[in-house]
């Protein structure tokens, strides 16, 4: 039976242990996005907010930084820390390692860029508003600076978090059995009985990829849509 | 009548270049002052000098003999004995109307909740926007959000109550409903100083006119006097830019 299951290769996903180990390689993928993206965030408010006080200092170094992120290719990054770093500096890491560095490198100064955004777009009459109330500098950021800022700040991050999802299918560059590397090694295996695995397969990792970032990014719409004003 | 708060000497410089040169005002309780004054001529930087929003450079300004200096720690009781109205719309935005008004009251005065609500409510019944306390702000005009401001600082029982030109940035037919209330406040006999361009709602509210120009205070008379006898040459120049001739 040659079906249209078959011309387009979705066959060989119930071959053997196939299809688990397809959801298998996208929790790698997703381990190493969900690790780099809390870091990415703890490490981005404390810089935005550290880049928002206006130090000449700080923002000499944080705009170096935002800069060799802005320019250098993630995949560059990479390799340089991988197989770079572990070797000028004899340290030994992990693949695993090296992503969340590479990543987390990349989520903090994208993070700290969009906390630092937030923060400054509060109009100053919030802050004088809230002391001529009497609140005090801590009562005026607890009830009125911070809830907006998050308010605005919220919608975007979640953006920058499918961006780091989708962006994690570089790692396989550096040997990582992710989601798109064993979708490549079962085509290969498969070669024989089921030569149009590839559309099948690179069909399913497309749908997998949706499936983890459509519900954030729609989170993300919602959030935008009731937090307007 | 007793004084309620006083002005000397006082002194602002933005960057080395004088904007206030030295200002002495006294205000009774129940009196209405009006600052009215060119644009650019400081009256909008006087009235934040009185409640600490800006650093003055010298002079003393002072609530019941209690000095009040930017840099002192006893500044936030004088924040909930003046109350201030901006011009633009200050409502926090996240906030309900009703939120917006119960915040400082209860956080700062530390007044019981449902109490606080139900003044609220009576407020902003009284300014005709009790069936908007669940809405949002930007579901409000802005005439509409004036209102709420000026609520949100009464409830607070200031012993003064300072306005920033709060109709400055609204659509003209707004205008009147956010001075009705004023003018009703006045009535009641709360203390206000009010900076203001509309120069009918000025004669109709004050006990007293304050004209600034130049960082200086030119004059200071009853509305009648001043409006139909300015004394001096630059408020006879003031008055006449409000007037046209066909």
């Amino acid at each position: 039976m040659n079906s249209i299951f078959e011309t387009f290769g979705f066959d060989v996903l119930l071959k053997g242990s196939n299809m688990i180990r397809l959801f298998e390689g996208l929790l790698v993928a997703l381990k190493i996005s969900i690790i780099s993206v809390v870091i990415s965030i703890v490490l981005g408010i404390i810089l935005g907010v550290l880049m928002s006080l206006k130090n000449s200092v700080i923002n000499a170094i944080s705009r170096v930084y935002l800069e060799i992120v802005r320019i250098m290719p993630q995949m560059v990054l990479l390799f340089i820390v991988y197989f770079g770093a572990t070797k000028a500096m004899n340290i030994n890491l992990t693949a695993e390692t090296a992503s969340v560095i590479v990543f987390s490198f990349w989520g903090t100064a994208e993070m700290s860029d969009l906390v630092r955004g937030s923060l400054i777009s509060i109009p100053l009459i919030q802050y004088e508003s809230s002391e001529a109330l009497g609140l005090s500098k801590y009562q005026t950021y607890l009830y009125v600076i911070i809830p907006q800022t998050i308010r605005r700040l919220l919608p975007l991050s979640i953006n920058l978090i499918t961006r780091m999802i989708k962006t994690t299918s570089l790692v396989m560059m550096i040997g990582i059995v992710e989601v798109l590397k064993v979708g490549q090694q079962i085509i290969e295996a498969n070669r024989k009985t089921s030569p149009n695995a590839a559309f099948g397969i690179f069909a399913t990792i497309f749908i997998l990829y949706f499936i983890a970032c459509w519900p954030i990014s729609q989170l993300s719409k919602y959030l935008e849509k009731k937090w307007e004003n | 009548m007793e004084d309620i708060l006083k002005v000397e000497h006082l002194h602002k410089e933005f960057d080395g270049f004088s904007v206030l040169n030295d200002i002495n005002i006294t205000v009774k309780k129940g009196e209405v002052v009006v600052v009215i004054g060119p644009s650019g001529c400081g009256k909008s930087t006087f009235l934040r000098c009185l409640n600490g929003l800006e650093e003055i450079q010298d002079g003393r300004v002072s609530l019941h003999d209690e000095v009040i200096n930017p840099n002192k720690k006893n500044l936030r009781k004088t924040h909930e004995k003046i109350g201030m109205v901006f011009q633009s719309y200050d409502l926090f935005p996240h906030k309900t109307i009703l939120q917006n008004v119960v915040l400082a009251p209860v956080k700062v005065q530390k007044r019981n909740k449902d109490e606080v609500e139900k003044e609220a409510r009576k407020l902003l019944e009284r300014v005709g926007l009790v069936s908007k306390a669940d809405n949002y702000p930007r579901q409000l005009s802005g005439g509409q959000k004036q209102r709420v401001a000026i609520v949100r600082a009464m409830i607070m029982n200031p012993e003064i109550l300072l306005f920033d030109e709060v109709t400055a940035a609204l659509d003209p037919e707004m205008v009147k409903e956010v001075l009705d209330v004023v003018l009703s406040l006045a009535k009641e006999g709360r203390t206000m100083i009010i900076v203001t361009h509309e120069m009918a709602f000025a004669r109709a509210v004050a006990d007293r006119i304050v004209f600034i120009d130049g960082g200086d205070i030119v004059e200071e008379s009853s509305p009648e006097e001043f409006f139909e006898n300015p004394k001096s040459e630059r408020a006879k120049r003031f008055l006449d830019s409000f007037k046209y001739i066909k």
